[in-house]
């Protein structure tokens, strides 16, 4: 039995506009795509094809000898040369037009160890405006070897906020090393000579206490009863003690 | 036909396996192991890389910042970030006050005892290239995909600009680029790890914070730091699988 006539037109039909459609498709979905996933793998090839600005320390190191030698012993060794000369890219194409001169401001060393008390505990940090105002920290410090250029006479050489602190408190005539047991060697190597610090309520307790034998002027507390098993410092900020 | 099948007399069909017999026996598992280790060669090496942040060393000098910005050509302008620094301040009162002056860009100035500091610390962010990303499910023209290394890119050329993914993206890790008009995000400097370099956030970190490696690879240093932190993610309830890993995160950063 023949077809009718309208669905033989209508099979035409169909076939058109799938025919449409798939030269459609064909012309509009990208020639890569759909080869790793549902997307465009020559986009991959394009972004690999990017450019690099920061060569790694490795480049850097393998013509400065000298300069990588001195810095791998030192604090900054863990330290990447393009944190402080920036990125090396033009410098590596160009070395003798192209250099890479870090600026001399403080502010550049500031970024780091100007205080911030969000920073970790320990991490090396000064105020800018006490310590040394105006000078280049070059002039004193090689960044590339930053040790202290002398051995710190005073702990808030390094100490300032609590020294700070102490200098407006009760406490401020006595000196750090009444409380903190400190080793010579803590001045020179700070991390591996770590200073003592008062372990008993019995510490206190030998100038605060009711039987000490201290000026009439210094507060006192009967051990026994006051503050429970609690430790003094766990209430009273020894460097500050009369603080909240 | 039927004659021909028995062509071979029983002296020739024994000889024959005398020979094959030990032969087979001996050459066999040589052959066997020559081409499995033929299989093996021809399997491409996938990278399966991830990045890990320790809380506790970040010093908020926003090195990083400026220097993705540079790497990436990312526009200075101080709202467009691919990675950030993002400062938070538990008062003592208890209240959260969580701040990123230019994206920490420029580095952190001290508040000067505005708030009474409980604790504070930096929290560096970028986007976690989850396995399981939100931004890949909603583009409607497959311009932003997860690579086979497990790093999520976009395709600048066929982005359509319409920043369902910027709106997806539970850690903000996207922003319509200003000069492309077309999303834009971390990653991982896939640029450079092909060349075996490290990003360029993780090059210019001073501190160590962040570590850069391969998932199951020993030798990486990423293995080390899994290996040896407890490790939280950021929004872990979200089933994203972010593969940026924190180590002593705070709870309260969200």
């Amino acid at each position: 039995m023949p077809l009718p006539d309208q669905v033989k037109r209508l099979i035409i039909i169909f076939v058109l506009l799938a025919a449409g459609w798939l030269a459609l498709r064909h012309r509009l979905v990208p020639e890569t795509f759909g080869k790793a996933g549902f997307y465009r793998s020559a986009a991959v090839d394009s972004i690999v094809a990017l450019p690099i600005s920061y060569v790694g320390h490795e480049v850097c190191e393998g013509c400065h000898t000298d300069i990588a030698e001195l810095k791998s012993a030192s604090y900054h060794r863990d330290l990447s040369c393009e944190i402080c000369h920036g990125p090396g890219a033009m410098h590596l194409e160009d070395p003798s037009t192209v250099k890479l001169k870090p600026p001399k401001e403080r502010s550049l060393c500031t970024v780091c160890h100007g205080y911030n008390p969000s920073r970790p505990t320990g991490f090396p940090q000064i105020d800018p405006m006490l310590h040394n105002p105006m000078v280049p920290c070059s002039d004193c410090h090689n960044p590339h070897d930053p040790k202290p250029p002398n051995t710190p006479e005073e702990c808030g050489a390094c100490h300032g906020e609590i020294a700070r602190s102490k200098s407006v408190s009760h406490h401020h005539d006595l000196a750090c090393t009444f409380c903190h047991d400190t080793p010579e060697a803590h001045k020179e190597n700070p991390r591996a000579a770590v200073p003592q610090k008062p372990k008993t309520r019995d510490f206190c307790g030998s100038c605060h206490g009711e039987k000490a034998e201290s000026t009439k002027e210094i507060p006192r507390i009967d051990l026994e009863s006051h503050g429970g098993t609690h430790l003094c410092w766990e209430c009273h900020y020894p460097h500050h003690p009369e603080a909240n | 036909m039927g004659e021909k099948r028995n062509e071979m007399s029983r002296r020739s069909f024994l000889f024959n396996a005398a020979v094959t017999g030990p032969l087979l026996f001996v050459l066999g598992p040589r052959v066997l192991k020559a081409q499995v280790e033929k299989a093996a060669e021809g399997e491409e090496l996938i990278h399966y890389y991830a990045m890990g942040i320790q809380v506790n060393k970040c010093i908020g000098c926003g090195r990083c910042v400026s220097g993705c910005k540079t790497e990436n050509n990312v526009p200075k302008d101080p709202f467009y970030f691919r990675t950030w620094v993002e400062r938070y301040i538990i008062t003592a009162e208890g209240e959260v006050v969580v701040d990123s002056p230019a994206g920490g860009m420029n580095g952190f100035q001290d508040l000067n005892e505005k708030y009474s500091i409980l604790r504070s610390f930096f929290i560096p962010k970028l986007c976690n290239h989850c396995g399981n990303p939100p931004c890949v499910q909603v583009c409607p023209v497959g311009a932003t995909f997860s690579t086979k290394e497990g790093v999520v890119l976009v395709d600048k050329d066929y982005c359509i600009g319409c920043r369902y993914c910027i709106q997806a993206c539970p850690y903000g890790a996207r922003f319509l680029n200003p000069r492309t008009k077309t999303a834009d995000k971390c990653t991982f400097c896939f640029h450079r790890l092909s060349q075996g370099l490290v990003p360029a956030c993780v090059e210019v970190c001073p501190t160590k914070a962040r570590v850069f490696g391969e998932i199951g690879v020993r030798s990486s240093p990423l293995t080390r730091f899994l290996r040896f932190n407890e490790l939280q993610v950021l929004k872990p309830d979200l089933n994203t699988e972010p593969r940026v890993f924190y180590a002593n995160l705070d709870g309260v950063v969200k």
